[in-house]
C-alpha cells in the first residue's frame, strides 16, 4: 500500500497530515476549554465535513482531471448518498419526532400519510443504508454513463447534459410527492448506530471517519492511476479517438471509472450528512457541482492531493467569508474561477512543483 | 527469447533484422485466410453531401503482401482507412477481413482487436504519457478495464517495448514526454505503437512525411520486413519512396478520384496512359 | 335719467335670473343628495321604490347604482351621508363619489357602510339592469347581455327576451336570444320544439349550452332524446378540448419564442467560437434590468419605455459581452471547457454584483397599457395580447438576426470563421474583430430576451439561471450554426413544456423535457440541424 505512494509526494504529505490529524484532533480536543490550545468540538465537526467535500473532490479530479470529462454535476450523486444515509438517520428518529410516530417520520405525518412508502423499507437497517449510500448512485451513473458515452456524447454537449441531470433531480426532488421531505428535505436527526448525534464522543468518530474514508479513498484512487488503465485514462482524455482505433473499449473504461467515481462521491455524501444535521434538495443544484469544479482546479487537476487539498482550503475560506463578508464570498468565487483558468491551469500543485524543481 | 539483431552500421542507420518474430501477429488474431486473401474490398461506395468520395472501390489484399496505394490528393486514401476502420460507414459495399470477418459490423475498437492496426496520417500521440507508457498501451494485451487495472509487466514485455524503442531510435527518449517530441520522433513513435499492436493487417498512412532520406530507407527497410507474417498497406505521395518500397514487384494501386485507376508493378503503373494524365495534367 | 332707469332693471333682471338659475342647479344637487341620504336611510322594500323614481329620473345613473349593488360595491361614507364606489373595503383603499367621481381614501374599514339589498331586490335589480341592457343602443352591448344570461334567466326576463326579439334587427342579437330561449324551450312538452333547442344549444359554443344540455340529461334520464342530446354533448367537449389545445399551443408558442431569444445568443457564440458562454443567463437578467431602469427613468411614459429599452437592453448587454470576450474569453480560445468555467466565474460575479446594486429582492417591471387587452376568438378562446407581441416581437429579432447573417457584410464574415478559421483569415477576414463583435451580437440579442421576458417573469438576480438550462436545451436540441434550428428548437420545446404541464404539472413537466433532450441527443449528438464542414463544432 505504502508503494502506491512512492512517487506521490503531495499524497504522502496529505495521507501524513490526516493520519496526523486522526492521532492528534482527539487529544486537543480533550484538553480542557481553558487551555489555548484546545481544538473544539465544533472546529472538529467542521474538518470533518471539509474531509468529506475533499472525497468528493477526488472523485470529480478522477472524472475530470484525469479522464477529462466535464461533469457539472457530480453533486447529484453526493446528494444520493446524502440522502441514502439521510433515511436511515430519519429511521433511527422513531418515536421521538414530533408527531412521535414510530413508523412515519413527521413530514409523513404532516403530509397524511397512512404508511411507509415502498423505497423507504430497510432503511432502519444500517447495512441497508451503506449499501443505498453505493447503489444508488452507482445506478445512476451507469444509466446516464450508459446511455452518454455509447452514444459517444463528449466535450461539451456531454457537460450540459451532466448539468441538465443534476438539474431535473434537484426539481424532482423539490416535490413533496417523492417522499423525501420536498424543499424541506430530511433533518432533525438524533442519533447514528445508536449513538447521539449530539455527543461530542459520536461528533469525533464521525470526524474520525471522514479522515479514514479520505485516505482509503485517496490511496484506492492512486491504485487506479497508477496501473495501467490509469495510462489509459489519460490516453481517453488526451485523444480519444486514437486510443479506440487502438483497441481500447473506450465507453467501457469510461462508464468503470464513471460508476466508481459516483460511489465515491455517495460515500463523502453519507459522510457529510451526519455531520452538518440535514439534507435538502438543494444540496442537488447546479452551482454546487460546479463548486467543487473550482476546488480541484484551484488546487490542481490531475494530482489528487491537489483536489483535496483545494476542497479543504476554499471550502476554509467559504467558511470564513460567509460569515465575516458575506456579500463578498460569491465575488471571491467567481473570481477564483476566472482566475485560475486564465492565470494558474496547473492550480496550487503546479505551483509547488514548479517551486519543487527550482 | 528474440531473434533480433541490430546491424552494427548505425551511421547508414540500417537495419538487418534476423526477424521481428517478437512483433509477429499475435495469436489472437486469427483470421481465416483459406483463400489466402486478407483483405476484401468490394464495390465500396461512399459520398459525403453529394462529393462521391469513394466509388465503387475494389481491392483485394493477399496474406503477407505489402501494398502501395498512391494517387492524388482527394482520390479518396484516407477515407478508405476510416472506412476499413470503422469510422466512417459507407453507403455500400463489403469490406471483409478474412473470409468471416465483416468488418462493417464493428466499431473502431473491435476491428482493432480483430487485428488490424493503423498509423495516421498525422502523428497522435498521447502527449502526456511517456514515450514509453505509449508503447506500454499500444501493446498487445487483455483490453477491459479489470485486466489494465492489475495488469503487471512481465520480463518478456519490458523487453520487447526495450527493443521497438531502440528500432525506432528512441531509447534516450523513453522517459520524456510524448508531447515534447519533434514532428518526426513522433512519426516513430506512431510506428513504434503500431508494431507493438502486433496487427496482422497495418494501414500507414503516409509514414515518411517529414522525414529526412536516411529515415525513410530505414522506414522501408521496417515495411519490408514486417510484410510475410503481417500484411501493409502503405498510403504514400513520395515516389522515391514508393518506388523502393515496392521494389521486387510488389504491386501498387493508383487511386482516382475514389477507385482503382490503375494496378500493377511500379514500372507498369507508372508507364499506364490514364496514370500519366492523372498525374500530369492534360 | 331713462336710461340709468334701464340699466338698472337689466341689472336686477339679470341677477334674479341668475340667482333663480342658482337656486335651480342648487336644487338639482339638493334632490341628488335627498335622494341618496333617502337610499341610504331606506328599508328594503322602499330601496325598489327609490331605485325605481330614479330609474326615470336619471336611467344611466340608477342602472349604475343598481349594478354596483349587485356586485355589493356600493357603500356610503358614515361621515357625510354620500354614496361611494368602493371594490376592495380595506384601510388604504380608495372610494369614488358617485356624484362628481372625486377619490378619497379610505383610513379605516368602519368610517363606512355597505348599501344592502335582499334577494327580493336582487332579481328586481337584475332584471331593471338586463332589460336596459337588452335594449342598449350598440348591438355589441346587446349581444354581451344576451351571452351572460344564458342559461341563467329569470321567467320575466324569458319574457322581455321574448318581446324584444321581435323587434331586434342585429343577427348575433338574435341568435344569443334563440339561445337564452332554447334553454327554456328544452323542457317544453312539443318534442319538434325540444329538437330544435337542443340543435340550436350544440351548434353554440357557450359553457352556458354545454350546462344546459348536461342538466337535461340529468333531469330526463329516460328520455328519447337522450342519443340526440349526449351526441351534441360530446360535440361541445370536442370543442372545448380543441380550444383548449389552441390555447396551450398559443401559450406554448409564447414560451418558446422567448426560448428562442434566450437561445439564440449561445448558439450563435457557440456557432462561431466554440464557446459556451454560462454568463449567458445574465446577460439575459442584464437586459431585464434594463427595462426596468428605463421605467424608473420614464415613468410618466411607460408606453414608450419598451420601445426605447430594446435598444438599451442590447447596448447594454453587448457591451457587457464584448467585455468579457476580451477580456476573458479570448485568452481561452480552443479550450473549450476552461471556458464554460470561466464564464461560470463571471456569471456569479455578475448576479452579485446586481444583487449589491439593486437588492437581491425582486423588481416589478410594468407591461405597458397597449399591451394588455385580451383578443376574444370565440366563448372558447380568448388570447391575451402582451403574448401576441412577444411572439411577434421574437420572430422579428429572429428574422432580423437572419437577415444580419445572411446579407450583411458582418454576417458573411461570421459564417466564414465559424466554418472554416483559417481560411477565413488568410482571406483577410480579421478574426479576432470577429469574435469580439459576434460575442457582442449574441449578448446584446440575450440583452433583448430579457426586455421579453420582463413581460412574463419576476425580474430578480436569479433569473438568469432559471433560463440557462433553457437556452443550453435549446441550443443541443436545435443544433449549431443553424438559427433555423433554434428557432425550431426553441418553439417546440416551448410548445412541449405547455403541453406536459396540466398533465403532468410545472415541476414534472421540465424534468421530463430534460430528461426526453438527454435522450435525444444519444441518437442525434450533434442536434435536429447540425452543423456542417470540416471545423464543424460537434
Amino acid at each position: 500500500m505504502i508503494r502506491l505512494l512512492n512517487n506521490d509526494t503531495g499524497g504522502r504529505w496529505l495521507i501524513g497530515s490526516l493520519l496526523l490529524a486522526i492521532v492528534l484532533i482527539p487529544v486537543l480536543n480533550a484538553l480542557p476549554t481553558s487551555s489555548s490550545l484546545h481544538f473544539p468540538t465544533y472546529s472538529v465537526t467542521l474538518l470533518g465535513k471539509y474531509l468529506t467535500l475533499a472525497l468528493l473532490a477526488l472523485s470529480v479530479d478522477l472524472v475530470w482531471g484525469y479522464l477529462g470529462i466535464l461533469t457539472l454535476g457530480h453533486a447529484a450523486f453526493f446528494a444520493l448518498g446524502a440522502y441514502a444515509m439521510g433515511m436511515y438517520l430519519m429511521r433511527q428518529i422513531g418515536d421521538r419526532g414530533v408527531y412521535a410516530n414510530a413508523e412515519l417520520s413527521d413530514f409523513m405525518v404532516f403530509l397524511d400519510w397512512q404508511e411507509l412508502p415502498w423505497f423507504w423499507q430497510g432503511f432502519d437497517q444500517f447495512w441497508v443504508a451503506i449499501l443505498m449510500v453505493m447503489l444508488v448512485p452507482a445506478v445512476l451513473a451507469f444509466a446516464f454513463g450508459y446511455l452518454a458515452f455509447r452514444s459517444r456524447v463528449s466535450g461539451v454537449y456531454l457537460s450540459i447534459i451532466t448539468q441538465a441531470m443534476t438539474y431535473a433531480l434537484m426539481l424532482a426532488f423539490y416535490r413533496n410527492e417523492m417522499g423525501l421531505g420536498g424543499n424541506n428535505g430530511l433533518t432533525d436527526f438524533k442519533d447514528i448506530l445508536g449513538y447521539s448525534l449530539q455527543s461530542d464522543h459520536t461528533k469525533m468518530a464521525l470526524f474520525i471517519a471522514s479522515a479514514v474514508a479520505l485516505i482509503i479513498g485517496y490511496l484506492l484512487c492512486r491504485f487506479i492511476t497508477n496501473s495501467r488503465a490509469g495510462k489509459v485514462v489519460v490516453a481517453i482524455r488526451d485523444a480519444e479517438q486514437r486510443t479506440r482505433f487502438m483497441g481500447y473499449r473506450v465507453e467501457n473504461i469510461k462508464l468503470w471509472v464513471f460508476v466508481f467515481s459516483a460511489m465515491l462521491a455517495g460515500m463523502a455524501g453519507a459522510l457529510y450528512v451526519p455531520q452538518v444535521g440535514i439534507i435538502n434538495p438543494n444540496e442537488f443544484s447546479p452551482l454546487n457541482s460546479i463548486e467543487v469544479l473550482v476546488w480541484v482546479a484551484v488546487g490542481g487537476r490531475a494530482t489528487l492531493y491537489g483536489a483535496a487539498m483545494g476542497a479543504i482550503l476554499i471550502n476554509y475560506a467559504k467558511s470564513y467569508l460567509t460569515v465575516e463578508l458575506p456579500e463578498v464570498w460569491l465575488f471571491v468565487l467567481g473570481g477564483l474561477f476566472v482566475f485560475v483558468t486564465l492565470v494558474l491551469p496547473q492550480g496550487m500543485a503546479g505551483l509547488l512543483k514548479r517551486k519543487g524543481t527550482e | 527469447m528474440n531473434n533480433f539483431h541490430l546491424s552494427t552500421d548505425l551511421k547508414s542507420h540500417r537495419i538487418t533484422p534476423t526477424g521481428l518474430d517478437f512483433l509477429a501477429p499475435d495469436k489472437n488474431h486469427t483470421v481465416n485466410v483459406d483463400h489466402s486473401i486478407l483483405l476484401y474490398v468490394e464495390s465500396l461506395s461512399v459520398a459525403f453531401e453529394g462529393f462521391q468520395a469513394i466509388n465503387d472501390l475494389n481491392l483485394y489484399i493477399t496474406d503477407g503482401e505489402l501494398r502501395c496505394i498512391i494517387g492524388p490528393n482527394g482520390a479518396g486514401k484516407t477515407t478508405m482507412m476510416d472506412i476499413i476502420t470503422g469510422k466512417t460507414a459507407p453507403d455500400s459495399g463489403i469490406v471483409y477481413f478474412g473470409q468471416t470477418i465483416d468488418l462493417l459490423k464493428l466499431d473502431e475498437p473491435a476491428i482493432a482487436q480483430a487485428g488490424v492496426g493503423r498509423k495516421f496520417q498525422k502523428p497522435t500521440v498521447f502527449e502526456h504519457l511517456s514515450v514509453w507508457h505509449n508503447l506500454e498501451l499500444a501493446m498487445a494485451q487483455k483490453r477491459n478495464f479489470w485486466s489494465l487495472l492489475h495488469a503487471k509487466m512481465t520480463p518478456e514485455q519490458l523487453a520487447n517495448i526495450d527493443e521497438v524503442l531502440v528500432l525506432i531510435g528512441l531509447k534516450d527518449q523513453a522517459r520524456k514526454l510524448a508531447g515534447t517530441l519533434s514532428h518526426g520522433q513522433k512519426q516513430w513513435l506512431e510506428i513504434g505503437a503500431l508494431l507493438m499492436q502486433r496487427s496482422r493487417l497495418l494501414l500507414v498512412d503516409e509514414p515518411v512525411a517529414g522525414m529526412t532520406h536516411q529515415e525513410m530507407d530505414k522506414t522501408a527497410e521496417l515495411l519490408r520486413s514486417l510484410a510475410g507474417k503481417h500484411s501493409v498497406i502503405v498510403v504514400e505521395h513520395d515516389m522515391e519512396f514508393v518506388r523502393n518500397l515496392s521494389d521486387g514487384g510488389k504491386t501498387v494501386s493508383v487511386l482516382h478520384q475514389g477507385s482503382i485507376l490503375a494496378e500493377g508493378t511500379m514500372a507498369e503503373v507508372q508507364n499506364d496512359d490514364r496514370v500519366k494524365q492523372v498525374y500530369l495534367g492534360e | 335719467m331713462i336710461n340709468q332707469w334701464l340699466v338698472n332693471c337689466l341689472s336686477w333682471g339679470l341677477g334674479c335670473l341668475l340667482l333663480v338659475l342658482a337656486n335651480l342647479s342648487q336644487a338639482g344637487t339638493f334632490e341628488v343628495v335627498e335622494r341618496e341620504q333617502a337610499l341610504i336611510k331606506a328599508k328594503f322594500d322602499q330601496k325598489a321604490q327609490i331605485m325605481a323614481s330614479w330609474y326615470e329620473a336619471d336611467q344611466v345613473q340608477a342602472v349604475h347604482l343598481m349594478q354596483l349593488m349587485l356586485n355589493s360595491q356600493l357603500y356610503y361614507f358614515k361621515q357625510d351621508k354620500r354614496l361611494y364606489q368602493v371594490e376592495d373595503a380595506s384601510s388604504g383603499a380608495i372610494a369614488q363619489r358617485i356624484h362628481d367621481g372625486v377619490l378619497i381614501t379610505l383610513k379605516k374599514k368602519r368610517d363606512i357602510k355597505r348599501v344592502s339589498i335582499n334577494n327580493r331586490l336582487r332579481s328586481v335589480f337584475r332584471q331593471r339592469v338586463v332589460e336596459t341592457q337588452l335594449s342598449a343602443i350598440k348591438p355589441q352591448d346587446r349581444l354581451a347581455a344576451a351571452e351572460a344570461i344564458i342559461g341563467d334567466t329569470t321567467p320575466e326576463l324569458m319574457a322581455t327576451i321574448a318581446r324584444l326579439r321581435a323587434q331586434e334587427v342585429d343577427a348575433s342579437v338574435l341568435a344569443a336570444f334563440d339561445l337564452v330561449l332554447a334553454v327554456a324551450t328544452l323542457h317544453s312538452s312539443d318534442e319538434d320544439q325540444q329538437r330544435h333547442s337542443i340543435r340550436l344549444l350544440g351548434e353554440s359554443l357557450y359553457p352556458a349550452s354545454l350546462n344546459a344540455l348536461t342538466g337535461f340529461l340529468l333531469t330526463y334520464p329516460e328520455s328519447r332524446l337522450k342519443p340526440m342530446v349526449s351526441k351534441y354533448v360530446e360535440k361541445i367537449k370536442g370543442k372545448v378540448d380543441f380550444y383548449d389545445s389552441l390555447e396551450t399551443i398559443y401559450f406554448g408558442l409564447s414560451l418558446g419564442s422567448v426560448l428562442v431569444l434566450a437561445g439564440i445568443g449561445l448558439a450563435i457564440t457557440f456557432g462561431v467560437m466554440g464557446v459556451i458562454n454560462m454568463a449567458h443567463g445574465e446577460l439575459i437578467m442584464i437586459g431585464a434590468y434594463t427595462t426596468y431602469l428605463v421605467q424608473q427613468l420614464m415613468p410618466d411614459h411607460i408606453g414608450l419605455s419598451l420601445l426605447v429599452a430594446v435598444p438599451a437592453a442590447f447596448l447594454v448587454s453587448g457591451a457587457v459581452g464584448i467585455l468579457i470576450e476580451r477580456g476573458v474569453i479570448r485568452f481561452l480560445y480552443g479550450r473549450p471547457l476552461e471556458t464554460l468555467l470561466a464564464t461560470f466565474g463571471i456569471s456569479l460575479i455578475l448576479q452579485q454584483a446586481v444583487r449589491s446594486i439593486f437588492s437581491p429582492l425582486n423588481r416589478s417591471v410594468e407591461t405597458p397599457l397597449w399591451m394588455t387587452g385580451v383578443i376574444d376568438i370565440n366563448p372558447l378562446l380568448s388570447l391575451t395580447q402582451s403574448r401576441m407581441y412577444i411572439i411577434v416581437f421574437c420572430l422579428t429579432i429572429f428574422l432580423l438576426l437572419l437577415a444580419v447573417m445572411k446579407r450583411t457584410r458582418l454576417g458573411l464574415q461570421v459564417r466564414a470563421v465559424s466554418q472554416n478559421r483559417d481560411m477565413a483569415k488568410s482571406m483577410g477576414v480579421r478574426s479576432e474583430w470577429i469574435d469580439a463583435l459576434t460575442f457582442g451580437l449574441g449578448a446584446g440579442v440575450a440583452g433583448v430576451a430579457g426586455v421579453a421576458l420582463s413581460q412574463l417573469t419576476n425580474v430578480g438576480p436569479n433569473m438568469g439561471q432559471a433560463y440557462i438550462i433553457d437556452s443550453f436545451m435549446v441550443v443541443v436540441f436545435g443544433g449549431v450554426g443553424n438559427l433555423w434550428g433554434t428557432l425550431v428548437a426553441g418553439l417546440s420545446l416551448g410548445v412541449a413544456n405547455k403541453i406536459l404541464e396540466p398533465w403532468a404539472g410545472a415541476v414534472l413537466s421540465k424534468v421530463l423535457v430534460l430528461v426526453f433532450i438527454i435522450l435525444f441527443i444519444q441518437k442525434r449528438p450533434r442536434g435536429l440541424f447540425p452543423q456542417r464542414g470540416r471545423d464543424a463544432k460537434g
